[in-house]
C-alpha cells in the first residue's frame, strides 16, 4: 500500500445519492423523484453539509470509492460533482487510485456531460442501458432508444477508462435465442464490466400492479434458470467472472464499492434516502437519512444533515447481513474476515448440518479458507441463506 | 307427591327436523309451564350447538302439571333424548326412564333411519308408543302415506296416529290425552332402599355437576348420603328438584318421578349415565340392569394449528371433560404437527361437536387427523392389544392378527339413488344383509367395518344420494381382517400424523391419493424430495418434487440491506412452524390442508 491512512476491513466508501429522474421507470423502486426545478446551489450546500457531518466522524480513515447514485446522478450539474470531490482530501486518505463511480443515463444530453464529469474526478461510469431492444425500453419505460444507448457507451469508453453497464433480461415474452443474440452483441462491445439483472417486480412499482392483474407474465422458473445459466456461460466464454449474483467482470475490473457492500465493509450514505454503515467506537451503526428532497432538504437546512436513524446493529443481525451480502460473492465469505467484522466465528452463525447438506448437494463449499456458493448454489442463494442461518 | 297412578313418563322419537323441539314447546305451554313471554324457541336445547344444528346432545326433563278431560291433575314428565347414533347408549337410558315414547315422524317427509333404530330401543324397553304424524300443515304432507310406512317400516300399528301441527297448535291437546290414556303409570315401591336411575348428567359452573334421575323405589331428599353403584362414590345431596322447564327445588323425589339433584360433584364423568343411585344407609341389594361405562369408539388426534395455543388446548379440554364424561383425551407428540392430544369419542358426531365446541367456546383453531377406530392386535404370544392409533401398531412380525369392528348399518333411500349407495356399500366393503322396499323407499341393512364408515363415509352417503339417505348403526363385534398400516413417508422419514391402519385391498389407492396430494401441497425446496406411501419396507406408491431451480434477489447493494434482512427474519420466522424431514422442512401448512381435503 502506497498510500497511508487507517484501513477499515471490508474497506471503506462513500455513498451519494441525487434523487432525481427525467422520469420514473415502471420497474424501479428507488428512491427518486421527477422535478421540474432543482435549486443547485442549496443542493449543493446542502450535500457538502452531510459530507461534512459523517467526513467528521470518519476522519483520518483511507477511502476506498465514491460512488454516485440516484435517482439519476448523470442529471448533476458537474460543479456539484467537482464540489464534493474536492473535499474528500479534508477528511480522508486518499490513495491515487481512488474508484470514482457515477451512474449514467445513456441519452445524448448526457453523454455531452461526460468529460465534465471526467475532469471533476470521476473514473469509472455505469452506463443504464437495461437493453438493445427499442420495444424491450419501452416496455421498461425507458426514455433512450437503442441506438442512443449503443452512442452513450462509445462516448463513455472515450471519456472514462472504466465503464460498465446494465442490462435487464428474463423480460416477458423473451425467448433463450433473443436473449441469447442480445446478449452476445452487448459482450462484443468490448466493457470490462456488466450488470446483467433479471427483471425482478418490486412492491410499490406500476410493474407490481400491472404484473398482478395480469397484463403480463414473467418468465417460469425453469427459464428464468436456463437464461441465468445461459449467462454464465456466454460471460465466462467471453473473459469475464461472475464475482457476484448480477455482476461480471474482467480480471481487475471489479467494481470495488459494490465490494464494499459485499464484504461487510463501511460506507456512508450522503443524500436523500441514502443508507450507511459504519463502526464507530467499535460500535456497528445503521444510518438512513430522510428520504423526501424537500424534508431532506429542511434537515439539513436546519441541524446541517439529515439523518433519520443512527441504530446499532446487533451482533446477530451482523452476522445475517454478512451472510446475505458475501454469500453473493463467488469468493463467499472469508472465516478470517467474517470474524473481524461480525466478532463471532462463522460456524458459531450458521446451522452446520444444514451446510453439511447442502454441501453434499453440491450446492455450497465449506472449507478453511470460508463459505461460498457453487453456481448452481448461486441460482437459489435466497433459500440457502435462509436454511443455514441461525 | 304424587300417586303413582297419576304419574306419566315419555320419551320423544324423532329424526332432525321432524319437529321435536317445536312439539316439546307446544306441549309446555299448553300445560302452562311457561308463561308465553318467557317461550323462547326449544326451550329445550340449552347448547348453542344444539339449537343450531337442531340436535340434542344433553338429556332434558321438563314435569308438566295436566288437567286431562277425566278432571283429573296429571304429572307428566317429558323425557328429551340425544338424538343421534353416537348416542345410542345415552338414549336407552333415557328410554328406560320412561313408559312410553311418542314416535314423532314428519308428515311431508316419512321415516328415517334414525327413528327406526330409536323406535326398536323403545320397543326393547316395553314401551307403550304413540305415533304422531306432525306437520300435517304444510302443502306436501301426506299423513296417509306416512301411516302406512310407519305400519310396513317399523311394523308399528298406526291406525291411531295423532295428526298434529306443533307450529299452529292442532292436535296437541290430543297428544296429551293420548299420554294420560295409553300409557301405563310407573310402577315402585316408597318403602324398598332406594333406587334411581341416572339419566344424563352436566356441569353448572354455580351448582357443580347436575344428575338427572328417574326414581325406581325409595325416596331421595335433600341431605341424604347416596352411593354411585357403578363407581362406589358417595355424596351428600345439596338439592332435588325439578324442571317446569324452570328449576324448581322439591323436597323429595319418590317413586316414578323424574328430577334433578345436585351433591358437590365436581366432573360429569364422576356421574356416570346408566349408573344406579341408592342410599349409603341403607344399600339396595342390585344395581338396575344395563349399566355400561362410556367406551370411546372412535379416536383422532388434535393438535393446535398454533404452538402456542397448546396450554389453552389442555385448559379447554379439562374444561370441556367437566361437562362431558364421554370425552377422552391424553398428550400426544406428532413430528409432522407438534404438541397436541389423543382424544376418544362416542362416534364422528361426537368427535364433531367436540372440535367444534373447542373452537366456538375456547377460540382455538384446531387440525383433526384422520379418525381411527379400536383394533384388537393379537400378539404372537397369546396377548392382545388395543389400538386406536396407528403410530402405535407394532411390529408385524411379532402380530398373529388383527380385528377390526364391524357395525350394522341401516340405511333409507329413494329408490332412484339406491344403485350410488349400493356402489358406495360395497367400495368400502359391505356386506348386504337385506334389501327391502316401502312406498317408493329402499331400506337397506348392510354389515360394514367400521374403519370404512368413520372414513367420509357420511360425506359421500350424504353426496350421492343428495342428501336424502338416512343412516344409523349399532357396533355388532370385532372380526378378524387383513390389516395394514399404511405409512407416508416424506424424504424417506414417516409423517406420524398422515399413517393409518387401512384394508389391504384399499391401500394402494389410499396411498396414491395422499402423496398426489401432497406433491401438491408441498412447496419446491432445496432438495428433490420423495414421498411415498409404504406398507411395512414395501413403496406401494411414490411421487417426486423436484428441486427448486431458482431463488435469488438480482440487486442487492448497500440501501437494500435493511429491507432485505427483516425479509429474511420473516422466513426465519417462517421456519418455526416447519417440520424437519431429514434435510427438508416441510410447513405445517401442507399436513394440515393434506389433512383438510377429503379423499375424492
Amino acid at each position: 500500500m502506497t498510500t497511508a491512512g487507517i484501513p477499515v476491513p471490508g474497506g471503506f466508501g462513500l455513498y451519494i445519492h441525487w434523487p432525481f429522474c427525467i422520469s420514473k421507470c415502471p420497474y424501479c423502486d428507488f428512491n427518486s423523484h421527477v422535478a421540474d426545478r432543482v435549486d443547485e446551489a442549496d443542493w449543493q450546500r446542502s450535500l457538502l453539509a452531510e459530507l461534512d457531518h459523517y467526513g467528521n466522524k470518519t476522519k483520518g480513515r483511507r477511502l476506498d470509492s465514491v460512488f454516485f447514485g440516484g435517482g439519476t446522478p448523470s442529471l448533476m450539474p458537474p460543479a456539484i460533482v467537482a464540489a464534493l470531490l474536492d473535499k474528500l482530501t479534508e477528511y480522508w486518505e486518499v490513495p491515487a487510485a481512488l474508484e470514482v463511480t457515477l451512474e449514467a443515463n445513456p441519452s445524448s444530453i448526457e453523454a455531452q456531460k461526460f468529460n465534465d464529469f471526467r475532469a471533476a474526478g470521476v473514473n469509472r461510469v455505469s452506463v443504464g442501458i437495461q437493453s438493445f431492444d427499442d420495444a424491450a425500453l419501452r416496455f421498461l419505460g425507458r426514455a433512450h432508444s437503442s441506438a442512443e444507448a449503443s452512442h452513450a457507451i462509445t462516448i463513455a469508453e472515450q471519456s472514462f477508462d472504466r465503464v460498465s453497464f446494465d442490462l435487464i433480461y428474463a423480460l416477458p415474452g423473451q425467448s433463450r435465442a433473443a436473449w441469447q443474440a442480445e446478449l452476445a452483441s452487448a459482450l462484443s462491445r468490448g466493457t470490462g464490466h456488466l450488470s446483467l439483472y433479471q427483471l425482478t417486480i418490486e412492491k410499490g412499482t406500476p410493474f407490481y400492479s400491472d404484473h398482478r392483474r395480469g397484463a403480463f407474465s414473467l418468465p417460469d422458473e425453469d427459464l428464468a434458470a436456463d437464461l441465468y445459466e445461459l449467462t454464465g456461460e456466454m460471460t465466462l466464454n467471453a473473459g469475464f467472472q461472475a464475482y457476484e449474483v448480477s455482476n461480471y467482470a474482467k480480471n481487475g475490473q471489479e467494481s470495488r464499492h459494490n465490494l464494499v457492500y459485499w464484504r461487510g465493509g463501511d460506507y456512508i450514505g450522503v443524500g436523500p434516502g441514502a443508507h450507511g454503515r459504519l463502526t464507530l467506537a467499535g460500535e456497528r451503526l445503521r444510518t438512513e437519512q430522510i428520504p423526501g428532497p424537500a424534508g431532506w432538504l429542511s434537515a439539513v437546512a436546519e441541524k446541517g444533515h439529515a439523518t433519520r436513524v443512527c441504530d446499532p446493529v446487533a451482533q446477530a443481525d451482523q452476522a445475517d447481513e454478512y451472510l446475505m451480502m458475501g454469500m453473493r460473492l463467488a469468493d463467499g465469505i472469508d472465516r478470517i474476515q467474517f470474524a473481524r467484522i461480525v466478532g463471532r466465528p462463522l460456524d458459531a452463525c450458521i446451522d452446520g448440518a444444514k451446510v453439511a447438506a447442502l454441501c453434499d448437494a453440491g450446492l455450497l463449499v465449506a472449507d478453511q479458507r470460508g463459505l461460498r456458493a457453487t453456481s448452481a448454489g448461486m441460482l437459489r442463494l435466497n433459500a440457502i441463506i435462509a436454511a443455514i442461518t441461525v | 307427591m304424587t300417586e303413582l297412578s297419576h304419574i306419566r313418563n315419555f320419551a320423544i322419537i324423532a329424526h332432525i327436523d321432524h319437529g321435536k323441539s317445536t312439539l316439546a314447546d307446544r306441549l309446555i305451554q299448553e300445560c302452562g309451564g311457561v308463561e308465553n313471554r318467557d317461550m323462547k324457541e326449544q326451550m329445550l336445547d340449552t347448547m348453542d350447538i344444539e339449537r343450531e344444528r337442531g340436535i340434542t346432545i344433553k338429556a332434558q326433563t321438563v314435569r308438566l302439571m295436566y288437567k286431562a278431560d277425566d278432571g283429573e291433575t296429571y304429572q307428566i314428565n317429558l323425557m328429551d333424548t340425544p338424538g343421534h347414533v353416537d348416542f345410542t347408549y345415552e338414549v336407552s337410558r333415557s328410554l328406560a326412564a320412561c313408559e312410553g315414547s311418542l314416535l314423532i315422524v314428519d308428515s311431508s317427509q316419512g321415516v328415517e333411519a334414525q327413528t327406526l333404530a330409536n323406535t326398536y330401543l323403545a320397543i326393547e324397553s316395553d314401551h307403550e308408543i304413540i305415533p304422531v304424524l306432525n306437520k300435517i300443515d304444510l302443502p306436501a304432507a301426506e299423513p296417509e302415506k306416512v301411516r302406512q310406512e310407519i305400519e310396513d317400516v317399523i311394523g308399528l300399528d298406526a291406525s291411531e296416529a295423532i295428526c298434529v301441527s306443533a307450529k299452529t297448535g292442532v292436535g296437541i291437546k290430543e297428544v296429551l290425552e293420548a299420554l294420560v290414556h295409553k300409557l301405563p303409570p310407573p310402577t315402585g315401591d316408597r318403602t324398598a332402599p332406594l333406587t334411581a336411575l341416572l339419566v344424563d348428567s352436566w356441569y353448572d359452573p354455580y351448582l357443580g355437576v347436575i344428575v338427572l334421575v328417574r326414581v325406581r323405589d325409595g325416596v331421595l331428599k335433600k341431605g341424604m348420603k347416596i352411593r354411585m353403584m357403578g363407581t362406589g362414590a358417595t355424596h351428600l345431596v345439596d338439592v332435588a328438584g325439578v324442571f317446569t322447564p324452570k328449576r324448581q327445588d322439591v323436597a323429595e323425589l319418590g317413586p316414578g318421578e323424574v328430577g334433578f339433584f345436585t351433591a358437590s360433584i365436581k366432573a360429569v364423568a364422576d356421574a356416570q349415565v346408566g349408573d344406579t343411585i341408592t342410599e349409603e344407609r341403607n344399600l339396595a341389594a342390585e344395581p338396575l340392569p344395563g349399566f355400561k361405562p362410556s367406551v370411546p369408539v372412535v379416536f383422532c388426534g388434535l393438535f393446535p394449528i398454533d404452538a402456542a395455543d397448546f396450554e389453552d388446548l389442555r385448559d379447554s379440554m379439562a374444561k370441556l371433560r367437566l361437562n362431558d364424561g364421554s370425552f377422552h383425551y391424553e398428550p400426544e407428540n406428532s413430528a409432522a404437527l407438534g404438541f397436541g392430544f389423543r382424544c376418544g369419542f362416542l362416534g364422528l358426531l361426537h368427535l364433531e361437536i367436540v372440535q367444534e365446541r373447542l373452537s366456538r367456546e375456547f377460540d382455538l383453531d384446531l387440525i383433526t387427523t384422520a379418525p381411527s377406530v379400536v383394533y384388537r392386535i393379537h400378539m404372537n404370544d397369546g396377548k392382545m392389544l388395543e389400538m386406536h392409533n396407528p403410530a402405535d401398531m407394532p411390529d408385524v412380525v411379532r402380530i398373529d392378527y388383527i380385528e377390526e369392528p364391524w357395525i350394522e348399518a341401516t340405511i333409507l333411500v329413494p329408490d332412484d339413488h339406491l344403485g350410488a349407495i349400493l356402489k358406495l356399500c360395497e367400495e368400502r366393503r359391505g356386506i348386504q344383509q337385506n334389501l327391502t322396499y316401502a312406498g317408493g323407499r329402499a331400506m337397506l341393512v348392510y354389515k360394514l367395518p367400521l374403519n370404512e364408515v368413520v372414513f367420509d363415509f357420511y360425506d359421500r352417503l350424504k353426496s350421492v344420494s343428495r342428501g336424502y339417505a338416512s343412516f344409523d348403526y349399532t357396533v355388532t363385534g370385532y372380526e378378524e381382517g387383513e390389516l395394514v398400516k399404511l405409512a407416508i413417508l416424506v424424504n424417506a422419514e414417516p409423517v406420524d400424523a398422515l399413517s393409518m391402519i387401512v384394508h389391504r385391498s384399499q391401500a394402494e389407492h389410499r396411498g396414491r391419493a395422499i402423496c398426489g396430494r401432497l406433491k401438491d401441497l408441498i412447496p419446491r425446496q432445496l432438495f428433490k424430495i420423495p414421498i411415498q406411501s409404504a406398507i411395512g419396507g414395501k413403496i406401494i406408491a411414490r411421487e417426486t418434487i423436484s428441486a427448486m431451480r431458482k431463488d435469488v434477489t438480482a440487486k442487492c447493494y448497500g440501501g437494500d440491506i435493511s429491507r432485505k434482512r427483516k425479509l429474511l427474519d420473516k422466513q426465519k420466522e417462517g421456519k418455526k412452524r416447519m417440520r424437519q424431514f431429514g434435510a427438508v422442512e416441510i410447513p405445517q401448512s401442507a399436513f394440515i390442508e393434506a389433512l383438510k381435503i377429503g379423499d375424492d
